[in-house]
C-alpha cells in the first residue's frame, strides 16, 4: 500500500520517504530519518513530547499522519540549533536558557518543550502579555513534564523571550539551520 | 569538609547533561541502533486471579518470523552455561514472582505475563499477538485489603500478611498504651486513605538485551543496575560476569524504575537467548501504566491523645498497604512508612502497628516518598485537627510540639545534630504574608472560597537501620591518561542530576575544575556496586563516598608528585605520574608510579566503601534505634481557591522549605524539590488510579492524568541548610522528602477554605461536591 514518495522539508534538508502514507510522522522521523531527538511518550496526544512544527507550527507528531505532510516543512529539536561560523553548534536561545536554569532533568519531554517554547519566543508570543509567566503555562499546557515541577522551564522561557540575541530566523527561512 | 570557596560545590553549574538532552542528542533505549534488534511485546492474563490453561497459536498465522516464548519452551534449571536458564522467578525479596507464569500456574493479576512474542518489526509482532489466546480459568479474586485480611483466599502463605511491624515506644503492652490514652483530655482520631499513584516518568520502561559469547548484556532505562544484574544471575543461572548490565540515559524513574526493570530484563534475555540476537521491549504508555508498580494504595487509622495543654501524650497508629499479588518491595516501603508514621513531634509513648497485605493487584512498588507520603498525610491532618480543636494557629501548634534536637523519635532515636525544625518554622512563618480572604469571586466571576493549609514533616535519609552496613557500597575515582578524572558508582541518573552532582563533589575534592572530570554510565562490568538509586542516599551516602576517593586518590597523586619533584598541578601531576607509570622499564619514581597504576582499570584507581557513621545503633526485631542516619526536614503552606460552581480546586500558592543538609548544587535541588512537590499536589487533587475487578480501569494518558504547567502556580521553594557532619560538605537527601507532605497542606487548607475534612485521597472535585451536601468526605 505504498503510494508515491512523500517529499517535505526537515530541518532544511529534502526529503523523500517511501512509507505507507498512513505511518505516524514521528515513526517516519525516528525509524526512516533517524532523527531520536522527537520521543514518544504517550502515542495518543496527551504528552508533547513528540512536537514537532509543521509548516512552523506546533502538532504532536504521533497524532500526525505522513501523508499529510507531502510538500511540507518539518523542524524537530535537532533543528533549533544553529551552526556558526566556526562549525560551532549555537543553541537556541530556549535551549541555552533551558540548560543554564535547570529545565531540563531526565530530559525526555525537553525536545518536545524546546520545539514549542522556540516557537513561542521565535513569535513573539509572550510579547505584551499582562502576566507572561501565567501566558507561558497557559501555552506550554499540552507539553507533559513530570521531572521539574515546570517552575524551571518557565524561567527558562522568560528569559529566552526576553534575550537580547535573536532567536530563530522565521521558520519559512530555515535553511541556515544545521540539519 | 570542603568548602574551598574556589570550588564548584555550593554553585549552579550547568547539569553535565544538559546540552544533549535539549539538542536531541541524548539517546535513550529506544534512540539506539542496535543491529538486527527484534521486537519483543508481551502476553498478557485478563483476570484477576485464577489458572493459566496453556497458549493457543492460531494455525492460520503465518508463524515463521516470530518468536514465542513460554514458561514451558525454557530450559530452567540448566543453567546458562549450558544453553538454558535458571529460575522462573524475579529476585528481589522473595521468590514469589515468576518471570512468566507456567501453563497450569496461578495468575495473580490482571496483566501478569504469561508468554514473550518477538519478530522483526513490531508490527508483526503486535499482529502475532493478535492471534496468540491465553486459556485461562477464572476463580474468585481478592480486591480489597478487608477479603485480603479476612484469608477465606489464601494468596501468600496463611494470612495474606506479606509483613507486619510493630513500634512500641514509652509502654511495654498494649494495655499500658490504651491507659496512656485514656488518660490524655482529648483524642483526635481519623481515618484516612490514599489512592494507588502512577509514576509516570515521561520515557516508558524500556530494555534490550543480547547474546554475545559467554556473557548476556543487557541496557535500559533503570534506577538499579546491580538490581537487575542480580536478578539475571537468578533467571539465567550464571556467574556474575556473565552477565552485564548498562543503565542507558533514563527519561525519570521515580522509583518506577527500581524494581520493574528487573521483570522487563527477564523478559528480553528470554527472547535474547531463543532468537540467538538483540531484542528490545519499550512498552506503549497504556501498557505501562496497566501493569508496572505504583504507590501502595493505604488505609492509616491515627489517634492521637492530647493532654490538656496540647502537648501529645499518646500516638498509636495502624497502617494497612495494599502490596498486590507479589511481595516484592512491600516490606521495605511499609517499613519506610510505619517509621514515619508518627511523625515528627514529640510523644513519649507511641505504638505503630503496620501491615502490607497480598491482593489480586498488579504488584505495587516503590515511588518517590516510598511509603511515607501515606502515613504523613494521616500524621499531618491529625495535628491540623488537634490545633484546629484547640482553637490555636496551625504553625503556631507545629512548631510548639515538633521534634527538636535532643528529642527522641518514635523508635527512641535521639536526634543530635542536623535537625531543621527551628529554621523550617521560621522560613515558611517569615514568607508566609496574609492569608487569601475567605470569600470572593474568581477571574470567571464564580463564586470562591478561599484557605490556608500547612504542613511539617521529616524523611530519613538513606537505608534503614544497618541497611547501609550490609549494602557495603563501593565507589571508585581514578584517573586515566592525560590527567582526566573518572568517577565509577552504579547510582544511576533518571534525571536527578547525580552525576552533575559526583562531578561537583570529585571535582573540589581532587581541587580540578568540573571539566577535567566524567562520570561514565554506570555499568555492572565496569563500575563497582553502590547501591541502588533509591532512598534519597545517592548524594548522602554515594557523595560521600566519591567525596572521600577522590580526596584520597589525590593525596596519593600529591605524595608521588612531591616524591619525584613533578610540579604543576593535580591534572599535570596525574598526567605525569600515569604517562611515568606506563613507560616501559621504569625505574625510580616511575616504577613507583607504574605500581600503583591498577591493571584492571588501567589507571591510578581509588576505590572505598561504606563506613558507617560512629555510634549507629539498630535493632531490627524490635525496630527500636537509630532508624535512619539523619532527617530531612521541611515545611509546606498551600493557598487554595475553591469554585462553589463547578467545586474545582484552584492552587494559588506553595511555599516548600527543605532542609537539604547543604545544596551542592542549588538549581539541581531546586528542581528535585519543585519535582516532587507537584507530584504530590497532583496526588492531592487529580492523580486517581481506578481500578475496575482488578484492572487499572484508565491506563492511558487521556485519563490518567497528572499536573500540567497550567495546573500549578508560581513554586516558592525555600532551601535550607542544617549540614549533616557525616555528608559531602554537609549533604543529607532530598529526593523524597518534597512528595511527603504537600497533599497534607493541601487538605488541610481545604478544610480551612470549606469548614468540613477531607481524609481521603485524591480530593476531587465530586469529593468536595458531596462534601458540601453534607455527605462527608
Ligand atoms: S507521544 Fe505524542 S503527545 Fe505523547
Ligand atoms: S525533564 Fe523529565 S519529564 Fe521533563
Amino acid at each position: 500500500m505504498t503510494a508515491a514518495p512523500i517529499r517535505f522539508d526537515v530541518n532544511g534538508v529534502a526529503h523523500s520517504v517511501e512509507v505507507s502514507p498512513w505511518k505516524r510522522l514521528l515513526d517516519v522521523l525516528r525509524d526512516d530519518l533517524r532523527l531520536t531527538g522527537t520521543k514518544e511518550g504517550c502515542g495518543e496526544g496527551e504528552c508533547g513530547a513528540c512536537t514537532v512544527l509543521l509548516d512552523g507550527v506546533p502538532v504532536n507528531s504521533c497524532l500526525v499522519a505522513a501523508g499529510q505532510c507531502d510538500g511540507r516543512t518539518v523542524t524537530t529539536v535537532e533543528g533549533l540549533a544553529r551552526r556558526g561560523g566556526d562549525g560551532e553548534t549555537m543553541l537556541h536561545a530556549v535551549q541555552r536558557e533551558l540548560v543554564e536554569r535547570g529545565g531540563a532533568q531526565c530530559g525526555i519531554c525537553t525536545p518536545g518543550i524546546a520545539v514549542c517554547a522556540a516557537h513561542l519566543c521565535d513569535r513573539g508570543a509572550l510579547a505584551g502579555a499582562a502576566d507572561p509567566r501565567a501566558r507561558v503555562r497557559e501555552l506550554l499546557a499540552g507539553n507533559i513534564c513530570r521531572c521539574t515541577g515546570y517552575q524551571l522551564i518557565v524561567d527558562a522561557v522568560i528569559a529566552a523571550a526576553a534575550a537580547a540575541v535573536p532567536a530563530l530566523p522565521p521558520t519559512d527561512d530555515a535553511g541556515e539551520r544545521t540539519p | 569538609m570542603q568548602t574551598s570557596s574556589g570550588g564548584s560545590v555550593g554553585r549552579s553549574i550547568a547539569r553535565v547533561d544538559g546540552v544533549a538532552k535539549v539538542t536531541g542528542a541524548a539517546r535513550y533505549l529506544d534512540d539506539l541502533d542496535l543491529s538486527g534488534v527484534q521486537h519483543g511485546i508481551t502476553v498478557r492474563s485478563t483476570i484477576a486471579h485464577g489458572t493459566f490453561d496453556g497458549l493457543d497459536l492460531d494455525p492460520a498465522f503465518d508463524w515463521t518470523q516470530v518468536t514465542v516464548v513460554t514458561a514451558d519452551t525454557i530450559g530452567w534449571g540448566q543453567g546458562f552455561a549450558a544453553g538454558g536458564f535458571g529460575a522462573n522467578y524475579i529476585a528481589m525479596l522473595d521468590t514469589d514472582q515468576p518471570a512468566l507464569v507456567p501453563s497450569g500456574g496461578r495468575i495473580k493479576h490482571v496483566d501478569e505475563p504469561l508468554a514473550l512474542i518477538a519478530a522483526p518489526t513490531r508490527a508483526l509482532a503486535l499482529s502475532a499477538r493478535a492471534h496468540a489466546r491465553p486459556r485461562q480459568t477464572a476463580l474468585p479474586a481478592v480486591l480489597t485489603v478487608d477479603d485480603a485480611l479476612r484469608a477465606d483466599i489464601k494468596l501468600y502463605q496463611d494470612d495474606n500478611v506479606f509483613k507486619r511491624f510493630l513500634i512500641r515506644k514509652g509502654h511495654s503492652d498494649d494495655d499500658e498504651l490504651e491507659i496512656a490514652m485514656a488518660g490524655a483530655a482529648r483524642i483526635i482520631e481519623g481515618r484516612y486513605e490514599t489512592g494507588a499513584q502512577e509514576q509516570m516518568y515521561i520515557e516508558p520502561q524500556a530494555m534490550a538485551a543480547w547474546p554475545e559469547p559467554g556473557v548476556m548484556r543487557i541496557a535500559g532505562s533503570m534506577q538499579c543496575p546491580y538490581y537487575v544484574h542480580k536478578a539475571m544471575k537468578v533467571v539465567l543461572g550464571c556467574d556474575a560476569d556473565q552477565v552485564a548490565v548498562t543503565q542507558t540515559v533514563t527519561g525519570g524513574g521515580f522509583g518506577g524504575k527500581e524494581e520493574y526493570p528487573s521483570m522487563l530484563a527477564a523478559h528480553c534475555v528470554m527472547l535474547a537467548a531463543a532468537i540467538g540476537g538483540p531484542v528490545k521491549m519499550v512498552y506503549d504508555r497504556d501498557e505501562d501504566i496497566a501493569a508496572t508498580t505504583k504507590r501502595h494504595p493505604a488505609r492509616v487509622h491515627h489517634r492521637l491523645g492530647l493532654r490538656s495543654d496540647g502537648s501529645i501524650a499518646a500516638i498509636d497508629v495502624d497502617v494497612i498497604m495494599d502490596g498486590g499479588a507479589y511481595l516484592t518491595l512491600s516490606p521495605v516501603v511499609l517499613s519506610r512508612g510505619v517509621l514515619h508514621a508518627a511523625g515528627p513531634y514529640r510523644c513519649d509513648v507511641v505504638r505503630v502497628r503496620g501491615r502490607a497485605v497480598a491482593t489480586n493487584h498488579p504488584p505495587h512498588g516503590a515511588f518517590r516518598g516510598f511509603g511515607a507520603p501515606q502515613t504523613t498525610f494521616a500524621y499531618e491532618r491529625q495535628i491540623d485537627k488537634a490545633a484546629r480543636a484547640r482553637g490555636e494557629a496551625p504553625w503556631v501548634y507545629r512548631d510548639r510540639h515538633a521534634l527538636r534536637a535532643g528529642d527522641t523519635t518514635a523508635t527512641g532515636q535521639l536526634l543530635a545534630a542536623s535537625v531543621g525544625t527551628d529554621e523550617i518554622i521560621a522560613v515558611i512563618r517569615d514568607a508566609a504574608g496574609p492569608a487569601p480572604a475567605r470569600d470572593g469571586t474568581n477571574r470567571h466571576g464564580a463564586p470562591v472560597k478561599r484557605g490556608r493549609g500547612y504542613a511539617f514533616y521529616f524523611h530519613g535519609a538513606g537505608f534503614t537501620g544497618s541497611g547501609e552496613q550490609r549494602l557495603a557500597g563501593r565507589a571508585t575515582v581514578l584517573t586515566r591518561a592525560g590527567g582526566r578524572f573518572e568517577v565509577l558508582a552504579s547510582s544511576a541518573d533518571m534525571g536527578q542530576g547525580s552525576i552533575t552532582i559526583f562531578t561537583q563533589i570529585a571535582a573540589d575534592a581532587l581541587g580540578v575544575p568540573p571539566t577535567h572530570v566524567r562520570v561514565p554510565d554506570p555499568a555492572t562490568d565496569a563500575v563497582p556496586d553502590s547501591g541502588p538509586t533509591v532512598a534519597s542516599r545517592t548524594c548522602m551516602v554515594v557523595g560521600g563516598l566519591v567525596e572521600r576517593a577522590a580526596r584520597t586518590l589525590r593525596a596519593r597523586i600529591e605524595a608521588w608528585a612531591a616524591a619525584a619533584g613533578v610540579p604543576g598541578d593535580l591534572v599535570a601531576q596525574a598526567a605525569a605520574m600515569i604517562k611515568a607509570g606506563t613507560e616501559a622499564g621504569a625505574a625510580g619514581a616511575a616504577a613507583q608510579a607504574a605500581a600503583e597504576i591498577d591493571p584492571h582499570h588501567g589507571a591510578i584507581a581509588e576505590t572505598v566503601q561504606y563506613e558507617p557513621p560512629p555510634g549507629i545503633h539498630w535493632d531490627d526485631t524490635t525496630y527500636t534505634g537509630q532508624a535512619y542516619p539523619c532527617y530531612g526536614w521541611a515545611g509546606c503552606l498551600v493557598d487554595v481557591e475553591v469554585d462553589l460552581d463547578t467545586r474545582e480546586v484552584a492552587l494559588t500558592r506553595c511555599v516548600h522549605a527543605v532542609d537539604v543538609g547543604k545544596a551542592i548544587n542549588p538549581v539541581i535541588v531546586q528542581g528535585q524539590i519543585e519535582g516532587g512537590t507537584v507530584q504530590a499536589l497532583g496526588w492531592a487533587l487529580l492523580e486517581n488510579i481506578v481500578y475496575k475487578d482488578g484492572k487499572v480501569a484508565n491506563a492511558n494518558m487521556t485519563n490518567c492524568i497528572v499536573p500540567t504547567f497550567a495546573d500549578v502556580p508560581d513554586l516558592e521553594t525555600i532551601i535550607v541548610e542544617c549540614p549533616y557532619p557525616f555528608g559531602p560538605s554537609g549533604a543529607k537527601g532530598v529526593g523524597e522528602i518534597p512528595m511527603d507532605g504537600p497533599a497534607a497542606a493541601v487538605a488541610n487548607a481545604l478544610e480551612d477554605a470549606l469548614g468540613v475534612g477531607f481524609d481521603r485521597l485524591p480530593v476531587l472535585p465530586e469529593d468536595i461536591a458531596r462534601a458540601l451536601r453534607g455527605g462527608g468526605s
